[in-house]
């Protein structure tokens, strides 16, 4: 203890050692990021490529395979490399600091999870450069095509996706030991703020599906290499099963990338309307209930395989009832911002427009949920659309928006206000450009994961190309804002905005390297 | 802020007038009515919940248009104190849930009748393949003449290559398309040869998943005669993007008569097969297949695609012995991507693509295969 | 950390990884319980390899169901096969034999196997075999070729609006190949 207790005086270790073996919360949380932003790059270029490619009708850079390979990769990438890691790295700078906690509950096992990331997609990203190709099955890898049929490469993939999802689990484990067992004292269950909450719910459903996908992908592995039939129908295996289990996993997933963009925005949207959140303790149980109806949906995405119509019905109206708690925290987020005192920084500008395009997202989601009128937009670019909505200026703005929020506390400087703001509006314009076009798209009958296209379809794919160079280059705007504010600029103060509450504002920016060895005083805890 | 502005604009006027240039497209937005009664009634659910949708965008994104117009911290706005209230909480949840309800009935029972595919007039097999559909008319008995074709992307490699300009049905035209009778229940019993596709006529409304070793149910009844496109809407692999769906609808008698052709086809191509060919017919019959069969995997000029797909030009197997050479396309390769032919095309295309592959890109062995030789071969089997 | 919340943080994680265990388990469990699910509901329309007992056939009314037969061979497969009667009309109750031709063209010995399927779905159920080769291994040898009986009958449980039903066969190719072939046809 006496070695530990030393330790906490200590700033960091110099040089390549202090980021190798660091067991400090907030450097790994700034590893996660700065990993996050690099995996958002790599499969951004993948993007451009596919949206390169489909500017025009005919094929003119890349051959149908490699269009495979980089939707594949694109998928991958963004929603295990990009999306889960910001979370987790926000995760482990903030929710120590929200809870009042000296740091994470397993601070080594904190290391390891952050360290096998850039190995597993390393052996991914390797397929590019093998003669066999990278997966090109789509990042759903749906049987027979990812088994019987895929590529060498498949081996890698599923080595991969397991590490990744150890990863993941490991990640999941800490944060609720961390949320469970640190919390400083005072800090009660229903005083936690909001990120801290949908994070808690987002483990738990880590650690509840992720071992699935660990399970799929190790039946694959015995179907490609041992000769089983869990998926080969000439065996007696079933290529619907795949799905089945793919989706439980695979439905879950995608509230695990949305509940914590849940919390950003429920932190974010107060502090620039500075008024309390409206309605905290429904936000805490229509996240869980969201949580927990995210796991009986999932055949929603398999409404054309051919399931009896019970089964059918049973997931149209599960999946409709989703909108019920996403639309009360829709409507909070709107009564918090009504008769308040609001102001435009950049965090703000993100969570608003998350919470406006998130809910278009929504909308369309709810029309995928009716099973007959989701004959016609199941696998085509409506779904594209949907999906992308939900995501990027859902998922992905959040996290920007979190960035900006916290970027003062993480550095001790303020960001550029005005490049931010050239960042979010060209933003904001760019992926309106990108993806509204493909709801159109997708209605007039575009199926998704075609290189080439017919005609009809050729305007709003152009459009819809400039507008995903139009977002692709901007993210690089971000990237300058980044450094500037870490290289310096007005110096933050320990509360930075004016309406954030919250443990993490009482501590100096930037924030020390080590924060609350000695638990925080109770009274500075105030209902969120 | 004002410099800002006229660039924006500026902008805006350049794109609209690109687009107003760009004739080549319609500017459809929205999904089609189509042709049968469950398509318009898919159609009228769609835009109901549009509409609802709508509906509370306005309400919800209203207030928050609102809030940051009027209560702007610029304009000296003092923040409220409220931050809870039971009674609202409960009518939003309540609402929507009427809403659901709302929608729910009507979606339940369009459902139920897309799934009954009882009482059909006509039964069609459609079994996926890497990467065409192939098309299967249903017989009472095993002495009437089978109806059974595949169904094969007619646009050529030139125009894809954007060597050719592209026709007005790029991507979406057949050699085979299927042919059903108008104002007839026609069920499609479908399945797949390989991986997952699905087949797809948004028109029709008719969406299933092909999976192979197991059969699904689907039926349509066109209400209009007229030609109807759709495409393969599961990946399933390098040309999932060409493999479109074509059906022409047609009246009764003219199907039939169809119907009776096909039949009478059918029995020609097996007598056909005794025919004898000549090397220019047969070269150009076969660099049409080659085009529409085999590119897609051995690529233009024969150059194959490494290491999945090997190149024919210069093939010890295309340049070796015949007869081996028309079994390998008759039989296929068990374990690689080479199908079997024997049924997919007749003796005649069988023994003018082999006649092709061996005296093109640079092979010249000088065979010319005729159609009895592939029967003899077939029959030796 | 105090020692009391490492203890309180060893068995909650203790658990956690329990769950983990639990889940990665149920994963695989998927599998029986599908195919469990799939046997109650005819989820698939996958029909089992099982065959009943013929006490069970009771010809009951005279309500005529249409049952056609399919045959499709999958990928790598090639032999010759096809429903020798390509439709019946059965009472439910009947028992009824019909057959499927299989030959091997090549000229070296093939196993195949044939997979099951019916259409609709929820018809699965009610067709049962008293003798089919449903998910046997059939081996032929070069040049070979074999009719294939199925015996069945429709439980007269069947619901009025079904009155016509398929039954499908995949042939699969599960011949043990030492894969010469596809090396020597490679180049």
């Amino acid at each position: 203890m006496s070695a530990a207790h030393d330790d906490h005086h200590h700033g960091p270790a110099k040089g390549l050692s202090r980021w190798l073996f660091t067991t400090n919360h907030k450097d790994i949380g700034t590893l996660y990021l700065w990993f996050s932003f690099a995996m958002f790059f790599l499969g951004g270029t993948f993007a451009m490529v596919i949206r390169a490619e489909l500017f025009q009708p005919g094929m003119q850079l890349v051959e149908p395979n490699f269009f495979n390979q980089m939707t594949t990769m694109h998928g991958l990438v963004m929603v295990f490399g990009a999306v889960m890691p910001a979370f987790v790295g926000l995760a482990n700078w903030m929710i120590p600091m929200m809870i009042g906690a000296p740091d994470m509950a397993l601070p080594r096992m904190n290391n390891w999870s952050f360290w096998m990331l850039p190995f597993a997609f390393a052996m991914l990203s390797s397929t590019l450069f093998m003669d066999a190709g990278a997966p090109n099955f789509g990042w759903t890898f749906y049987a027979p095509l990812s088994t019987t049929y895929a590529p060498e490469t498949v081996t890698f993939f599923i080595f991969a996706v397991h590490v990744m999802g150890a990863s993941s689990i490991m990640g999941a484990i800490n944060i609720i030991a961390t949320v469970l067992n640190m919390r400083a004292p005072g800090m009660t269950l229903m005083k936690m703020p909001l990120f801290v909450w949908t994070w808690l719910i987002t483990a738990y459903l880590l650690i509840a599906v992720m071992p699935v996908l660990a399970g799929v992908v190790t039946m694959m592995l015995f179907d490609v290499h041992f000769g089983t039939s869990f998926f080969n129908a000439a065996g007696g295996g079933d290529p619907v099963l795949f799905q089945h289990v793919f989706w439980f996993f695979g439905h879950p997933e995608v509230y695990i990338m949305i509940l914590p963009a849940f919390g950003v925005v429920s932190t974010i949207i107060p502090a620039f309307s500075r008024k309390r959140l409206f309605g905290y303790g429904s936000m805490v149980y229509a996240s869980a209930s969201i949580a927990f109806l995210s796991m009986i949906v999932w055949a929603h995405h398999m409404f054309t395989v051919g399931m009896p119509i019970a089964g059918e019905l049973f997931f149209m109206y599960a999946t409709m009832l989703i909108s019920v708690p996403t639309g009360v925290k829709v409507f909070n987020w709107a009564a918090t911002m009504f008769k308040g005192s609001l102001s435009f920084e950049t965090p703000m500008l993100f969570a608003i427009a998350f919470v406006v395009l998130f809910t278009i997202g929504g909308f369309t989601g709810l029309m995928l949920a009716i099973t007959p009128a989701d004959f016609q937009y199941h696998d085509t670019y409506f779904v594209v659309a949907h999906f992308h909505y939900v995501l990027v200026p859902g998922a992905v703005f959040s996290i920007m928006a979190a960035v900006y929020y916290w970027l003062p506390k993480w550095t001790g400087y303020m960001y550029d206000e005005r490049l931010a703001k050239l960042h979010f509006w060209l933003s904001f314009i760019g992926v309106n450009v990108l993806f509204f076009p493909q709801h159109f798209l997708g209605l007039a009958g575009m199926p998704r994961r075609i290189p080439d296209y017919a005609l009809q379809f050729a305007d709003f794919n152009w459009i819809s190309s400039i507008g995903g160079f139009l977002f692709g280059a901007s993210q690089l705007i971000m990237l300058v804002v980044v450094i500037k504010c870490i290289k310096g600029g007005k110096k933050a103060t320990a509360q930075v905005w004016d309406g954030a509450k919250g443990l993490e504002w009482t501590v100096e920016s930037p924030a020390p390297y080590h924060t609350f060895t000695t638990p925080p005083n109770p009274d500075l805890i105030e209902t969120p | 802020m004002l410099p800002k502005a006229k660039l924006w604009l500026a902008l805006t006027v350049a794109a609209l007038s690109l687009l107003s240039t760009n004739l080549q497209a319609a500017w459809e937005l929205n999904m089609p009515r189509g042709v049968t009664q469950t398509s318009r009634e898919i159609y009228d659910l769609h835009m109901q919940i549009i509409w609802w949708c709508v509906a509370i965008g306005v309400v919800v994104f209203g207030v928050m248009l609102w809030s940051t117009i009027k209560y702007r911290k610029s304009k000296g706005a003092v923040p409220a104190n409220f931050h809870e209230s039971t009674k609202v909480e409960i009518i939003w949840t309540i609402i929507p849930f009427v809403i659901l309800i709302l929608m729910a009935v009507p979606a339940t029972q369009v459902l139920t009748e897309a799934y009954d595919a009882s009482e059909s007039d006509l039964d069609i097999q459609i079994t996926g393949y890497q990467w065409r559909w192939e098309y299967r008319y249903l017989r009472e008995n095993a002495d009437e003449e089978e109806v059974s074709f595949f169904s094969n992307l007619a646009t050529s490699r030139e125009e894809i290559n954007n060597q050719l300009p592209k026709q007005e049905n790029y991507l979406l035209e057949v050699d085979n398309a299927l042919v059903i009778p108008v104002n007839k229940k026609v069920r499609f019993l479908i399945t797949s040869n390989d991986v997952i596709h699905a087949w797809w006529v948004p028109d029709f409304a008719v969406k299933k998943d092909a999976i192979p070793g197991f059969i699904n149910e689907a039926w349509t009844v066109v209400e209009e005669p007229g030609i109807y496109r759709g495409q393969c809407a599961e990946l399933c692999g390098i040309d999932h993007g060409f493999m479109p769906v074509v059906v022409h609808a047609l009246p009764q008698d003219e199907y039939d008569a169809w119907y009776a052709g096909r039949q009478e086809q059918a029995r020609a191509a097996r007598e056909q097969s005794n025919n004898v060919v000549t090397m220019s017919d047969s070269l150009a019959m076969g660099e049409e297949i080659y085009n529409r069969t085999c590119i897609a995997c051995h690529q233009a000029g024969g150059a194959g695609l490494a290491p999945a797909f090997p190149a024919l030009a210069g093939s010890s197997v295309v340049n070796g012995d015949l007869t081996a050479n028309i079994q390998l396309v008759m039989n296929g390769v068990p374990g690689t991507a080479m199908a079997s032919y024997a049924r997919m095309l007749s003796p005649v295309e069988l023994a003018a693509i082999v006649t092709y592959i061996r005296n093109s890109f640079g092979n010249s062995t000088g065979d010319l295969v005729q159609p009895s030789e592939v029967n003899a071969l077939l029959e030796a089997q | 950390m105090s020692q009391t919340s490492q203890t309180s943080t060893k068995r909650l994680v203790t658990k956690l990884l329990l769950t983990v265990v639990g889940m990665f388990g149920f994963g695989f469990a998927m599998v029986p319980l599908y195919d469990v699910i799939c046997d109650i509901t005819g989820l698939n329309g996958k029909t089992g390899g099982q065959v009943v007992q013929e006490e069970e056939a009771k010809p009951v009314g005279d309500r005529e169901i249409t049952v056609q037969f399919l045959a499709q061979n999958a990928a790598g497969m090639d032999w010759e096969f096809r429903a020798n009667d390509p439709q019946v009309k059965v009472k439910p109750g009947e028992v009824k034999v019909v057959s499927y031709y299989a030959g091997n063209r090549h000229d070296y010995a093939m196993t195949g196997q044939a997979i099951p399927s019916v259409a609709p779905n929820e018809a699965a159920q009610y067709l049962k075999k008293l003798e089919c080769f449903c998910f046997q291994e059939q081996v032929l040898q070069a040049g070979e070729s074999v009719d294939m009986g199925i015996r069945f009958f429709i439980d007269e449980s069947i619901p009025e609006h079904i009155t016509k039903l398929t039954l499908s066969y995949s042939l699969f190719d599960i011949t043990d190949y030492e894969k010469p072939q596809a090396a020597v046809t490679l180049n």
